[in-house]
C-alpha cells in the first residue's frame, strides 16, 4: 500500500449536524470518547500501510488543525511525504467559496500529480469504521479496475434514500449508479471510498472541471459509468455513518455493546489520536457506573447509566448522568440530573439542573453553555 | 553546544532489588505505577515543567525496557534541537571500561557529556521517588546562597527518620552535619536524594573521589561528607508536598494507594502540572451493567465486567463477571477471569488469572502480606496463591509460551 496515496476529501455533510457542526468540520467532530472522526480514516489508511494523506479542507478548520498538527499521532510526520493539508485556493473573483470536491480536488492537482504514489485512495471522514484496505486495493488491481468503490450491504429494514446505491454484476462490476429510486432492489450503499489510478483521477478531474462539472459522484463516476470499468467492493465489518444528530447519537451508543467497542478499537488495527496526557479515571467512593465507556482524565463520584464520557468530564457527587454522551472537559455539577442529552465541550451543567432529551430526539447543549 | 544554565542527571542505573519481583525484568525506574506511568516519567515530567530541558539518564541494570520508554523523550518534550533526553550506559575507554561502581562513579564517567553543555550548575536525580517538585525554585534557592551543593530535605515523622539520610541545619539551611540513617536522629530533615551542585566544584570532588580507593563513590556516603568536611557552603532546601521512595514492594504499594480517597496528597488531575507519559492508542474503558467500581483508578482500554474496589488498573486490563479485585495493582493486559478474587495483589503485565483463581495472602494479627505474580503467567483455574511467584520461562509451567 505504500504506492497508494490517501486523500481525505471534507467536502461532505457540513452542516448536517447543526450545533455540532456549527464551529468545527465533520471531520473534527468527537465522537467514541476520545476521537474525532478523521482519526478513523486516518488509522484506517496508517494501519493499511499508507504514508501520504493529503486532506481536502473546507472552511471553519481550525479546529481541525488543531487536532491534526505535525501528523506525529498517526505517525504522518515525516521527511518525505506524511501528512498535507490540502486548502481551499482562495479565489479572489468568487466569494461562495469552492462549489464541489471536483473544484477542491482541480485546486490541489499539483500536489496530487507530484506524489510518489501511482494509486489514489479517495474517502470522506463520516464513515466510521476500522478497515484495512489491504485487501480491496489487491482486487482492484486483480479486477484490473479503473475505480473500486468499497460499498456496504444494508439489512431491507435500513432507511437508504440519501445515499448512493451500488448496482453489481456477480462478478462486482457496476453497472448502475445513483440514489435510491424504484429502478433497483440494490441495497449496497457506497461507502464514499475509491482507489482509482493517479493519471486517471488526474484526468477525470481535469475533464470534468473544462465541462463545468463539481460534484464528484454526479460529475466524475455516474457520467462516465459506461466508459469505464468500475467495481464495488464489498466491506462487511462494523460502519457507523454519521449524517445526523440522530444517527451520531445512535452510533455513539453502539459502543456501549462490547463486541461492537472490541471491533471498532481493536480489530484490524488501533485508532490514533491526539494524546492529552491526562491521568487515568478517577472513581471516588460513591461512584457508580453501568454500561458506559469513560475516557481518561474523568472524575466520577456521581452515578453515570449508559453513556460515554470524553476526556476530563467531571461527574459531582450526587450527578446522575443516563443515555447521554459528555464531550471533553464537562463538568456535571451535585444533584445536577441529565438523560439523553449531548453536550459539547466545556459544558457545565450547575447544581441541581435537570436536563431531558428524548432518545430519538436527544438534546444538544452547545459548546461552553453553562446550563 | 550552547551553554545551558543547568543539566540534569538522573540515576536510573539501580537494580531495586527490595522490589523483587517487579525489577526482575526491567529496571526500577521502568517500573509501571499509577495507572498509566512508570516510576520515571515523575523526574522527567517535573524537568520539563521546570524548564529543564537537557537531561542524562544513566542506565545500567536491565535497560531494555527502560531504554525504549524513554525513546527520543518526545513523550515529555524532550526531544530538542538542542539539549533534550540522552541516554548514557556504561561505556568502554582506551584503557577498558567499568560499569558504574556507584552513584558519584556513574557522573564522573559522564563528565565529558555534562562538559559539552557547561552548565552553572548540575541537578543530580533519581528515578525512585513519586513526588512533583519545582526544581527551579531550588534552583534559584541554590543561586541564592551561592551554595556549592544544595540538597532537598523534608520533613519526617521524628521516629521515621532512622531510616533516611538526616541533615542538620542551623538556622540559615547551612548544613552543618549529615547522617546516614542515624540510629539517633538529631533532626527529621531527610534527604531526598535531590542535589544541586555548581559544576566546577562537583567536578573537582567527583575527580578527587574517583582517585580514592577506599570510597565506594556514592553522593550521600563519599563527596557530600567530604564537602561538609572542607566547610563547604552546603544548604538544605525544604520540599513541602508529597513525596514517595518506592524502593519497596510495601511502600511501591502504599504509593499507588495513596492516589485513592477522596483528596490524594498527589494530584495527577492539575493541568498546570501534567505527569507526560507515552499514551498507548487505547479507547476509553469499558464498564458493564455488571460492573461496580468504587474508589479506583482505571486506565483506558479496560473491560471491567466485575468489581474493582481500592484498586488501580493499567490500559487493557480485563475483568470478567463475578470477579472482585480488590487492594490492588493490576498491569496493562493482565486478565482476570470470572469469580478469581484478589486481594492485596500486585498482578504482573498480561498475566492470565483463569476462573476462580484466588491471589492473596493469609491475614496475620490483622495484618496482610503484598502477593506479586511476575508478568507473562498463567494461573490455572481454581488456584489459590498465598505468597508471590515469579516464572522464569521457558522451563516453568506458570509461564506463558512463546506462539
Amino acid at each position: 500500500m505504500q504506492n497508494v496515496m490517501g486523500i481525505i476529501n471534507l467536502n461532505l455533510g457540513q452542516d448536517l449536524l447543526k450545533e455540532l457542526t456549527m464551529g468545527r468540520p465533520l471531520a473534527a467532530l468527537p465522537f467514541g470518547g476520545r476521537y474525532r472522526l478523521i482519526d478513523f480514516i486516518l488509522s484506517n489508511m496508517v494501519n493499511s500501510g499508507m504514508q501520504n494523506v493529503g486532506i481536502l479542507v473546507q472552511d471553519k478548520y481550525r479546529a481541525l488543525m488543531d487536532h491534526l498538527r505535525s501528523g506525529k499521532e498517526w505517525d504522518l510526520a515525516r521527511k518525505r511525504d506524511g501528512l498535507f493539508i490540502l486548502p481551499p485556493n482562495p479565489n479572489p473573483y468568487s466569494s461562495g467559496g469552492c462549489r464541489g470536491s471536483v473544484e477542491n480536488f482541480y485546486n490541489n492537482l499539483d500536489y496530487i500529480e507530484s506524489s510518489r504514489q501511482e494509486y489514489m485512495l479517495i474517502a470522506g471522514s463520516h464513515i466510521v469504521c476500522n478497515l484495512n484496505y489491504r485487501k480491496a486495493f489487491k482486487f482492484h488491481k486483480d479486477m484490473n479496475a479503473d475505480i473500486t468503490i468499497l460499498y456496504k450491504e444494508y439489512d431491507a429494514e435500513d432507511e437508504l434514500s440519501q445515499y448512493t446505491i451500488l448496482d453489481c454484476q456477480p462478478d462486482g462490476r457496476i453497472s448502475d449508479m445513483g440514489s435510491q429510486s424504484s429502478r433497483t432492489s440494490s441495497r449496497k450503499v457506497s461507502m464514499e471510498m475509491y482507489l482509482i489510478e493517479k493519471g486517471l483521477l488526474v484526468e477525470l478531474i481535469k475533464d470534468c472541471q473544462a465541462r463545468g462539472g463539481w460534484d464528484f459522484v454526479k460529475d466524475v463516476l455516474i457520467k462516465n459509468i459506461d466508459k469505464l470499468k468500475m467495481f464495488g467492493y464489498p466491506y462487511k465489518g462494523y460502519a457507523a455513518r454519521i449524517d445526523s444528530i440522530k444517527n451520531y447519537y445512535r452510533h455513539n451508543m453502539d459502543l456501549l455493546r462490547p463486541e461492537k467497542w472490541e471491533e471498532l478499537f481493536f480489530k484490524s488495527g488501533l485508532v490514533y489520536t491526539k494524546v492529552k496526557d491526562e491521568a487515568p479515571v478517577k472513581y471516588k467512593e460513591n461512584a457508580r457506573a453501568f454500561n458506559t465507556m469513560i475516557a481518561n482524565g474523568c472524575i466520577i463520584e456521581g452515578r453515570v447509566e449508559n453513556s460515554i464520557l470524553f476526556r476530563g468530564v467531571k461527574v459531582h457527587k450526587g450527578a446522575y448522568i443516563k443515555d447521554s454522551i459528555i464531550m471533553q472537559k464537562c463538568e456535571i455539577a451535585e444533584n445536577a440530573i441529565i438523560e439523553n442529552v449531548i453536550c459539547d465541550k466545556n459544558v457545565c451543567i450547575t447544581q441541581g439542573k435537570w436536563l431531558k432529551g428524548e432518545k430519538n430526539y436527544p438534546l444538544v447543549v452547545a459548546k461552553g453553555t453553562i446550563v | 553546544m550552547h551553554k545551558k544554565a543547568c543539566v540534569a542527571m538522573l540515576l536510573a542505573g539501580g537494580q531495586g532489588s527490595r522490589l523483587g519481583i517487579l525489577t526482575q525484568k526491567l529496571a526500577k525506574p521502568a517500573v509501571p505505577f499509577g495507572g498509566k506511568y512508570r516510576i520515571i516519567d515523575f523526574p522527567l515530567s517535573n524537568c520539563n515543567n521546570s524548564g529543564i530541558d537537557t537531561v542524562g539518564v544513566l542506565t545500567q541494570y536491565k535497560p531494555l525496557a527502560l531504554n525504549s520508554y524513554i525513546g527520543i523523550g518526545s513523550a515529555w518534550d524532550l526531544d530538542r534541537m538542542n539539549g533534550g533526553v540522552f541516554v548514557l550506559p556504561p561505556y568502554v575507554k582506551e584503557q577498558g571500561g567499568e560499569w558504574y561502581k556507584g552513584t558519584a562513579d556513574a557522573i564522573c564517567q559522564n563528565s565529558n557529556f555534562i562538559d559539552r553543555f557547561n552548565p552553572e550548575t548540575v541537578l543530580i536525580l533519581s528515578g525512585d521517588h513519586i513526588y512533583k517538585m519545582d526544581y527551579s525554585l531550588m534552583l534559584e534557592f541554590h543561586q541564592k546562597q551561592q551554595a556549592d551543593a544544595t540538597i532537598a530535605v523534608i520533613e519526617v515523622p521524628l521516629d521515621e527518620a532512622s531510616r533516611f539520610g538526616i541533615m542538620n541545619t542551623d538556622n540559615e539551611q547551612r548544613i552543618i552535619d549529615f547522617e546516614e540513617k542515624p540510629a539517633e536522629p538529631k533532626s527529621n530533615l531527610a534527604s531526598m536524594g535531590i542535589y544541586i551542585f555548581s559544576w566546577p566544584v562537583l567536578k573537582k570532588y567527583l575527580f578527587e573521589d574517583e582517585l580514592n580507593q577506599d570510597s565506594t563513590h556514592d553522593f550521600g556516603h563519599d563527596i557530600i561528607p567530604k564537602m561538609l568536611a572542607d566547610k563547604r557552603n552546603l544548604r538544605a532546601y525544604s520540599f513541602r508536598g508529597y513525596w514517595k521512595d518506592v524502593g519497596t514492594v510495601e511502600s511501591y504499594w502504599q504509593a499507588n494507594m495513596d492516589l485513592l480517597g477522596e483528596k490524594p496528597e498527589l494530584n495527577l488531575y492539575d493541568s498546570k502540572w501534567r505527569i507526560y507519559s507515552s499514551n498507548p492508542p487505547r479507547p476509553p474503558h469499558y464498564t458493564s451493567t455488571t460492573a461496580k467500581i468504587t474508589n479506583s483508578i482505571i486506565a483506558e482500554g479496560c473491560l471491567i465486567l466485575g468489581e474493582v474496589e481500592n484498586s488501580v488498573l493499567f490500559p487493557d486490563v480485563y475483568v470478567g463477571p463475578g470477579a472482585k479485585v480488590k487492594n490492588s495493582i493490576i498491569m496493562s493486559g493482565a486478565h482476570i477471569e470470572d469469580h478469581v478474587v484478589t486481594d492485596k495483589a500486585i498482578i504482573g503485565r498480561k498475566t492470565v488469572l483463569k476462573q476462580g483463581t484466588v491471589v492473596a495472602a493469609k491475614k496475620l494479627d490483622g495484618q496482610q502480606k503484598i502477593v506479586v505474580l511476575d508478568i507473562d503467567m498463567i494461573i490455572p483455574p481454581h488456584t489459590t496463591i498465598e505468597a508471590s511467584l515469579s516464572c522464569s520461562p521457558p522451563e516453568d509451567a506458570l509461564c506463558k509460551r512463546e506462539e
